[in-house]
């Protein structure tokens, strides 16, 4: 049984690797290929905080801050290489950034991890705030407002990669991005892994066991400030600038919303919450000004139904295809589905024209495209229209909402019959 | 039956979102795009959205006349959530689309980034050069150590509008005690200092008896600093305080009985005047190079046409700066009968713009252009001098004085590479 | 002086009914400063037709049925799930109410005003003149800080609450109906936010980044004081009011005590930027620091009873 564990984990790292190689052949453009880039640091990011939140069960509100220094020496340590002062090749910039993080997770780490709940997670704001008011005081290291910039062409060419072109950076990054997910999975392997679940568990039974749940927190926060500053080095190489807002309250916040969307009860949640998240921070503002709004109503729906994050939506059903019966959950998730995007067809189209009379009637008028329609936001048909797709869509869903528990109780009872023979 | 509907649905509603996105991809063809950079969501969207009616008023204009060599001229809006790194991506973006002439004007931090992304696109891949109309970040480096060939500014920067200010400020002999405060960060550092400089070279007899930095947007009460400057006896204060932070001096001010005459740069910025109100009235002034009660017909025409055009805004015709971009632009692609940004940067160099402050032309050695400069005093408006107010508040600028363009005229660092033509 | 204390008796308005929130419900509500910001813009509205008498009690009773809502049908789902999830339910609906703020109001600020009939100086100390709108904002401050004492003290439902703030387990088991002592409490404790936007707005700005720019330092001023301790809040509320507005006065920094030691520095030394930093110039920061040092020292807070 173990061994066959083995070798599907295997074929999943594997498929993994693929799928990342793959990517950038498929989709050229440059935009995509720098959002690829993107999601590759999001993803060794949101999995280093999940050390923090999902295995130690610590929250924390100043991840940014490891991320951001990291961000900060690798700056200064590419302009050096570039002005030939180190010697040391792009390639392993990361590093720079990643001991960085840890030399200050070391210091930051002392402080915060003495306590757990709700007192580290107002230190680590704390900590942030602090940082983030002193990055702009300082402009000789931070460089005020407009921040670090470098240049990650420098050296001689290695067998002909320079780092000028997107997709060279995006494969290192990928690269980075691959060893790191596998360090940071063998260590929720390790003794350590397993302590620090248990410190998150229950503190005071672990100390029984006779560990010291603050030196478990402290060894977990070194390791994730490890991981986070990689990611800002990565990300120094990606954009070749970092200013004070990759260290900012808003930037932990959003790898907290990463992690929690994923689902941080899972290893592979985080990786989905950044893929995610990072495409509809990016994509969306392509199609609409009302992004962040779409944005809000999507992670509020996700807390109230969702609590678990996506990660936990998938494993649910690793038991009915466990037993074969996934198949019989489908029709029923097909007419939800539908019915959901009458809904969101519904309001988008609200939405949209509450915005164009809101903010682009001078520009462009109150006629406008949506769904390969025009019509006139100044008439009432299309808000009663929209508002009436949302009652229907309403109606339906509450239909397939009846469908879908008949069905999960069908595959309820196969599940069980299975393990009780 | 219902899997038929929900089929039936599904399929309907691919065909409609992919109808959608493939309307959001189509653009006419054979226009000349301008894509315009600039905080479109989140909190700085406003300003960005006053940026881009000018922008859509000075195209306007252009394609009311028949176009730009037979074509349109297009604009096409882009997100950067006034952020530097999605700047980067967003020119990314623009690069896909083959779109070479690009504005943005709100923010020296993204400008300086997208300097540098710039000069290493416009370097690694010559043959798709693209051009950067600044038309309002004032970070002096832009057209010194970080100048570029290829980036144009059209609004004065801080040093030059530094020169303007202490000219008239040293004319004025009860100016005694000067009391300097700004935000603590590259910006107001700089006003800071080139305050201090200029004056104390220009009358020796001057004194700065103070000289505060306060966190950018973190003060909510200022009536310590205004005790503070009570208390030094300064009788002019100096701030290059934006938004909220030159809003609530003020009123702090007004609320303490503080007399000293205010000199700064935003005070007429968007949204800063209605809060101002009354307790500006007499003691404050900014130094621009535009605003509405410059006198002439043809102020009167552009204020009034603005007005026109977009009669719900509540701001004002303001970035003559754009409309300058905009003419100059069109005029040298008419001149070299090209739309390749090389020839058109050239053909920009020295080339005189005849704007409703009068004239003005473009520095060859750092691209910054060399227009007149006002200082202007927050009035009631009256119908004379004070024709009219800024956001329909009832107050408006009178003008003080006008600095000529030669006399705003300093040296520069820059030497960048000019390429052949 | 004056200035530390309405200032600090603002910071107590606000803070006072996130502690409630926060002692009784365990939530940290991030968004409790987006009530406040509702309140300004609510009273700004209210005032436009009825004027900012009416706006006084409208606005926060307005903010107050929102929080009610907002416990009723958001909180209480979530409220299963944990801890985290109800934060970060909170910090979902922060971020779309200042969207919704964004689109009903604008980006750009209000003309929200002092009333005219407040608008005049009360008296001067020394040369300074003292406005009579921050007297005013301090009588309601201590007229609603007497009300919570009153109403805590007094009333049926104050001392459950009392009594839940410290003991939450028991009262359940004495049978109460918590869940609607929980939802009457966050509905007053953003009404309390309410209030204080609807008389802070217009002695600073109503405008959309408001709750931003209260949000962190009423999370400190409750930390400072010490989970569920209403008067730990209070007090830390005063400190912190006070510290911000005196460490402006103080332009020393730690080049000036060098160079007064004897000791030169460089201006051109690699750390003379640190060296340089005035105490004035770090105010603002100066809370998030007292805070660290609190809950290193003593994670309680000034006067709480408990972690967490």
């Amino acid at each position: 049984m173990t061994s066959f564990f083995h070798i599907r984990r295997l074929a999943l790292w594997a498929i993994t690797a693929l799928v990342m190689i793959a990517l950038p052949l498929l989709l050229t453009q440059s935009f995509a290929i720098s959002m690829l880039s993107q999601m590759g640091i999001a993803v060794i990011f949101a999995l280093s905080y999940n050390m923090l939140l999902g295995q130690t069960g610590m929250l924390s509100f100043g991840h940014a801050v490891y991320f951001g220094l990291g961000a900060f020496f690798s700056a200064h340590a590419l302009n050096m290489i570039g002005a030939g002062n180190l010697g040391l090749p792009v390639t392993f910039l990361p590093l720079v950034g990643g001991v960085a993080g840890l030399a200050f997770g070391v210091v930051f780490g002392y402080v915060t991890t003495k306590h757990s709940g709700t007192p580290f997670a107002m230190i680590s704001l704390g900590i942030a705030e602090m940082v983030a008011a002193c990055s702009l005081m300082f402009p000789s290291f931070f460089g005020g407002e407009g921040g670090i910039s470098t240049d990650r062409v420098v050296g001689e060419a290695v067998m002909g990669i320079t780092y000028g072109q997107g997709r060279q950076v995006y494969y290192l990054i990928a690269g980075w991005c691959f060893v790191c997910m596998i360090a940071m999975f063998a260590l929720t392997q390790t003794p350590l892994g397993r302590m620090a679940n248990a410190v998150r568990d229950n503190a005071e039974r672990a100390r029984f066991v006779g560990y010291n749940p603050t030196r478990v927190r402290y060894t977990m926060l070194i390791l994730s400030s490890f991981f986070a500053g990689i990611a800002g080095g990565l990300a120094v190489i990606n954009y070749e600038l970092v200013t004070a807002e990759s260290l900012g309250v808003v930037a932990s916040g959003n790898v907290l919303l990463m992690s929690f969307i994923g689902g941080v009860g899972h290893f592979f949640g985080p990786i989905i919450g950044a893929v995610l998240v990072t495409y509809l921070q990016s994509a969306l503002s392509n199609y609409t000004l009302a992004w962040l709004l779409y944005f809000g109503l999507f992670f509020l729906v996700m807390i109230l139904f969702a609590p678990g994050g996506i990660a936990s939506l998938l494993a649910m059903h690793k038991p009915a295809w466990d037993v074969g019966q996934l198949r019989r959950l489908v029709p029923s998730y097909i007419a939800a589905g539908a019915a959901s995007l009458v809904i969101l067809a519904g309001l988008i189209t609200l939405i949209e024209m509450i915005y164009q009379v809101e903010t682009k009637k001078e520009q462009s008028g109150t006629v406008m495209n949506l769904f390969g329609l025009t019509f006139d936001a100044a008439n009432a048909g299309p808000w009663i229209g929209s508002l009436a797709t949302m009652a229907v869509g309403a109606a339906l869903l509450w239909g397939a909402s009846r469908l879908v528990r008949a069905s999960w109780q069908q595959v309820t009872i196969a599940i069980n019959a299975k393990r009780g023979a | 039956m219902l899997s038929k509907i929900s089929r039936t649905a599904i399929a309907g509603a691919a065909a409609v979102f992919s109808g959608a996105l493939f309307s959001l991809g189509a653009h006419a063809q054979s226009t000349i795009k301008i894509a315009y950079l600039e905080g479109l969501s989140g909190p700085f969207a406003n300003v960005g959205e006053v940026g881009l009616r000018h922008l859509q008023y000075a195209a306007d204009r252009v394609n009311a006349k028949g176009g730009v060599l037979g074509q349109k001229i297009e604009v096409i809006p882009f997100d950067t959530k006034t952020s530097p790194q999605e700047a980067q991506l967003v020119f990314k973006q623009l690069v896909d689309q083959g779109i070479r002439y690009m504005m943005q004007g709100n923010g020296s931090a993204v400008a300086i980034a997208l300097t540098e992304a710039l000069a290493k696109h416009n370097s690694r891949e010559p043959e798709k050069t693209v051009l950067y109309m600044n038309y309002g970040a004032v970070d002096p480096s832009l057209t010194n150590e970080k100048c570029n060939f290829y980036h144009f500014r059209f609004d004065a920067d801080v040093d030059m509008k530094m020169q303007a200010l202490t000219t008239y400020m040293v004319q004025q002999k009860d100016i005694k005690k000067v009391y300097l405060i700004n935000q603590d960060y590259a910006f107001g550092q700089s006003v800071a200092k080139a305050a201090r400089a200029m004056l104390t070279k220009k009358r020796a007899d001057i004194e700065i008896v103070g000289d505060d930095l306060h966190p950018l947007g973190k003060v909510k009460d200022f009536a310590p600093y205004i005790a503070k400057i009570k208390a030094s006896g300064a009788n002019a204060v100096v701030s290059g305080n934006w938004g909220n932070d030159i809003a609530l001096l003020i009123k702090a001010a007004k609320e303490a009985g503080l007399t000293a005459e205010f000199f700064t740069y935003y005070a007429g910025g968007l949204g800063t005047p209605p809060v101002i109100g009354e307790a500006g009235v007499g003691h404050l002034k900014q130094v621009t190079v535009f605003h509405s009660n410059i006198g002439g017909s043809r102020t009167a025409d552009e204020v009034n046409g603005y007005r026109k055009r977009f009669p719900d805004s509540k701001d004002d015709f303001y970035w003559t700066s754009i409309m300058a971009a905009v003419d100059m632009l069109a005029r040298s692609m008419e001149q070299t009968k090209s739309t390749d940004p090389t020839k058109v940067a050239l053909a920009l160099e020295n080339m005189k713009v005849d704007q409703v402050t009068g004239e003005a032309y473009m520095r060859a050695d750092n691209h910054q252009l060399v227009q007149p400069i006002f200082v202007s005093t927050f009035s009631k408006s009256n119908g004379k001098d004070v024709k009219f107010d800024v956001e329909r508040t009832g107050f408006g600028f009178r003008t003080d004085a006008r600095i000529e363009a030669k006399d705003t005229v300093l040296p520069t660092t820059c030497n960048f590479k000019r390429p052949k033509g | 002086m004056l200035n530390s204390l309405s200032y600090g008796l603002l910071l107590f308005m606000l803070s006072s009914g996130l502690t409630l929130i926060f002692s009784m419900m365990g939530v940290l509500n991030f968004a409790h400063a987006s009530f406040y910001m509702l309140g300004a813009y609510f009273a700004y509205q209210t005032s436009t037709y009825l004027g900012f008498w009416p706006a006084l009690i409208v606005a926060p009773a307005a903010v107050a049925f929102l929080g009610a809502l907002t416990e009723r049908y958001g909180l209480r789902t979530v409220h299963k799930f944990g801890h985290v999830a109800e934060l970060l339910f909170t910090f979902g609906l922060a971020y779309i109410i200042e969207e919704f703020v964004h689109l009903l109001w604008g980006r750009a600020p209000v003309e929200y005003r002092i009333p005219p009939i407040l608008d005049f100086s009360a008296f001067s100390i020394y040369t300074t003149q003292y406005p009579a709108y921050r007297v005013f904002m301090m009588l309601v401050s201590v007229a609603m800080l007497a009300a919570l004492y009153l109403a805590l003290t007094r009333t049926r439902i104050g001392l459950i609450i009392q009594a839940s703030l410290t003991h939450p387990d028991m009262v359940e088991a004495l049978g109460h109906n918590v869940p609607r002592v929980f939802m009457t409490v966050f509905a007053g404790g953003a009404a309390l936010a309410g209030l204080a936007g609807v008389i802070g707005g217009n002695a600073f700005v109503t405008e959309p980044g408001m709750a931003a720019s209260v949000g962190t330092i009423v999370f400190v001023v409750v930390v400072f004081g010490g989970m569920g301790s209403l008067a730990g809040a209070f007090v830390a509320s005063l400190i912190i009011g006070a510290v911000q507005t005196f460490s402006v006065a103080f332009d020393y920094s730690l080049a000036s005590i060098l160079t007064g030691m004897g000791v030169q520095l460089d201006p051109e030394s690699a750390w003379y930027e640190l060296w340089k930093v005035t105490i004035a110039q770090a105010a603002p920061v100066l809370p998030y620091v007292l805070m660290v040092l609190m809950l290193i020292v003593r994670p309680k807070g000034l006067m709480g009873t408990r972690e967490g």
